[in-house]
Parts: structure tokens; C-alpha cells; sequence
């Protein structure tokens, strides 16, 4: 019997989304935001060192709306990376690895990520 | 490179609708997906309504009731109806689960019924299991002795070395868990998956098991243990209640251990 036409089952198409998932991919995708971002950082560096003029030039696109946009998505996802990544040092140790642990953890993550990105906004830190 | 769109060839077409008997008061829809190897045409997903008064209460009562009496053409599997055979896991709402111990009534909506997600179909909800199984084989799940058998007894265990493996010997390898992994969807061709990591954990913790160093030996490897992420759908997902993503981690603990001895 031929075995090579079978079709694939359907997966991201048809599999409800779940937190544990959601949180996963969202670790990489914030991952490739701060890479983005750190782009931004040495771009920054360069502008100081070309001097007073071509700093004040870069103060102006990140003081822009559009800028302090793009400012405040890289500090959320600042703050869920790294507190995501404290959450994956605790399950390499072995620990929060039941589904209570894990969601907990997970929003604790989201919950503390939203409110660490408002204070830093609100210059509360 | 994972692969998200699906081939041309499994691409899902409009089906068929069944409607309810006349009189039928409580009804509820089935939405099924059906490949028919024989016809050469793409997947389709069939409706089927069914008057709820004349149903047993479990997923899988609506499915045998529908190859019953509205389409016997519908080819699913099958045994125990209890939860302990493993053979009836679909994905149901959206989740992977067994059609036998999950109640209608606790889905809202249209019941929408789906083979095991990324595997090849061979007909309607039955997924080609071959290489599920040729993983589970490949860790060798039986136990290994090097020092010769009691003459007079079995090799025993105590009651402490036997409670270690509670959790681990209850997985009915029904693979909802692998098939709900992202990084087995991706990486199934390489990647062990949680069923057959929980299954080779439960042999590395037996304490009659005399081979737990070639075990770990076999286990080291960038993709069969190491392309779990802890994504956790596996544990989210298990119709036993069992935790596979806490096995795939005290693997991992293992073979930090015996690396800093």
C-alpha cells in the first residue's frame, strides 16, 4: 500500500492555544526584539560618539512617537525575557514543573513583565 | 526548518452534513475530519448532527453512535472505553484527549474531532503510529540485568524504589503528549518526544534496571532528549494526569549529575 501521499494531520491550525505554549514561543519572539533592540542600543553608542550633533538627531527619532513606541515594547519585552528566563532556571533545577507551578509562574511572569514596563514608563523606577 | 503552513495535499476541504433525526430536541454538532485514501481527493471535515436524548455521555458514545446509524463509513479506533487502552486519542476541542473519558457536556459549542495533530493519516482520525512506536522500541523499554536472576524468587523491590516509579508506569502511551509538543511537531523525525522520554525516565529510576549508564548514554543527544524547551503542553495536555515535562527534566538533572561526579 502506498504510505508516501498520507496527508499531515492538522496542528497550529486546529490546536487551542495554551498558556504553556503561548509563553514559549513568546520567550523566542521577545528574544528577537531585545536582538533587534540591542541593534538600537550600539546605533545609540555611535550617535554619542559622532558627537553633540548626530546625538541630538538620534534623541529626536527616539522622542518621537513612533520611537518611544518601539522604546516601551523593547522594555516589556526586556522584562519578560529575563523573567522568563528566571522561570526556565527554576524548572532546570527541577522546580514548578507541575501545571499549578507552571501556571502560576506564568502569569506571575506576564502579570510582573506588565507592571515593571508601566513603572519604568511612569518613572516610578 | 519547521514547516507551519500544511502540505497541498492535506489541506482541508468543505464536507457533508448529516442532519438530526425529525423530533430530535437536544442536538449537538460533531464536526469530524475524514480522509478517504481510495478517493485521491484532500481531507474534508464532515458534520453530524446528533439528537443528545439518545447518547451516552462520552465523546466517544457520539462517535460510535454516528458509524452506527448516520455514516459507517467513518473509521476510527477503538477498545476499552475507559480510559486505560489508549487507542481512542483525538484532538477534541482543540486538545489532545481521549474520546472516552472526555464529556460532551463539557464542550461548549460544536464539537469539533481531529486526528493526532502532525502525524500522517491513514484514514479519517487513525494517524500512522509506526514511528511512534520505532522510538518507544529504540529505548529499549524493558529491563536490563547484567547480575544473574534470583534461582528461587523474582528480582524484588522495595516498597521506597517502587513508588518512584508511580506517575511513570500508569502512561497508557496514547501519545496525546507527543503529539501536543511543538518541538516534536517540528523535530519528530529526531526528537524522542515526552511519551517515550516519560517511558525511558520510568526504566532509568527502576531499581532492578542494571543499565541506567548505557540509558543516559543513548539519551545524550542534542536532539532525541535535548529539543524539549519546556513548552509544557505535554503536561497541560496528558488524559491521565501524569507529568511528562517533570520526567524529560530529572533526565536532564541525571545527566548533569553523572557529568559533575
Amino acid at each position: 500500500m502506498a504510505t508516501d501521499n498520507r496527508p499531515l494531520s492538522p496542528h497550529l491550525q486546529v490546536y487551542r492555544p495554551q498558556l504553556t505554549s503561548v509563553l514559549s514561543i513568546s520567550h523566542r519572539l521577545t528574544g528577537i526584539v531585545l536582538s533587534v533592540g540591542s541593534a538600537v542600543v550600539v546605533i545609540w553608542l555611535l550617535a554619542l560618539a559622532g558627537g553633540a550633533e548626530s546625538y541630538d538627531r538620534m534623541i529626536a527619532v527616539l522622542s518621537h512617537p513612533v520611537g518611544l513606541l518601539g522604546m516601551a515594547i523593547w522594555s516589556f519585552c526586556l522584562f519578560y525575557h529575563l523573567l522568563n528566563g528566571i522561570r526556565h532556571l527554576f524548572w532546570d533545577a527541577g522546580w514548578l514543573l507541575d501545571l499549578r507551578g507552571a501556571y502560576a509562574s506564568g502569569w506571575a511572569v506576564v502579570i510582573l513583565s506588565v507592571v515593571l514596563t508601566v513603572a519604568i514608563w511612569g518613572g516610578l523606577l | 526548518m519547521a514547516q507551519f503552513r500544511l502540505p497541498k495535499n492535506s489541506r482541508i476541504g468543505k464536507g457533508k452534513h448529516f442532519p438530526a433525526p425529525e423530533g430530535a430536541k437536544r442536538v449537538k454538532t460533531f464536526r469530524i475530519y475524514r480522509f478517504d485514501p481510495d478517493s485521491g481527493e484532500n481531507p474534508r471535515v464532515d458534520s453530524y448532527d446528533v439528537d443528545m436524548d439518545q447518547c451516552g455521555p462520552m465523546v466517544l458514545d457520539a462517535v460510535v453512535k454516528i458509524k452506527n446509524e448516520l455514516d459507517p463509513t467513518l473509521t476510527f479506533r477503538r477498545s476499552c472505553r475507559e480510559g486505560i487502552c489508549g487507542s481512542c486519542a483525538f484532538n477534541i476541542d482543540g486538545i489532545n484527549t481521549l474520546a472516552c473519558t472526555m464529556a460532551i457536556d463539557d464542550i461548549k459549542g460544536d464539537v469539533k474531532i481531529y486526528p493526532l495533530p502532525h502525524m500522517p493519516v491513514i484514514k479519517d482520525l487513525v494517524p500512522d503510529l509506526t514511528h511512534f512506536y520505532a522510538q518507544y522500541a529504540s529505548i529499549k523499554p524493558w529491563i536490563q540485568t547484567q547480575s544473574p536472576a534470583p534461582p528461587d524468587k523474582e528480582r524484588l523491590q522495595s516498597p521506597e524504589d517502587r513508588k518512584r516509579m508511580d506517575g511513570l508506569y500508569e502512561c497508557i502511551l496514547c501519545a496525546c503528549c507527543s503529539t501536543s509538543c511543538p518541538s516534536y511537531w517540528w523535530n519528530g523525525d529526531r526528537y524522542l518526544g515526552p511519551a517515550i522520554l516519560l517511558q525511558a525516565y520510568r526504566w532509568l529510576v527502576d531499581s532492578r534496571d542494571e543499565a541506567t549508564g548505557e540509558r543516559l548514554d543513548d539519551l545524550e543527544d542534542p536532539f532525541k532528549l535535548y529539543r524539549c524547551h519546556t513548552i509544557m503542553n505535554c503536561t497541560r495536555t496528558c488524559p491521565k494526569g501524569l507529568n511528562p515535562a517533570k520526567a524529560i527534566a530529572e533526565i536532564k538533572k541525571m545527566m548533569l549529575a553523572r557529568r559533575s561526579l
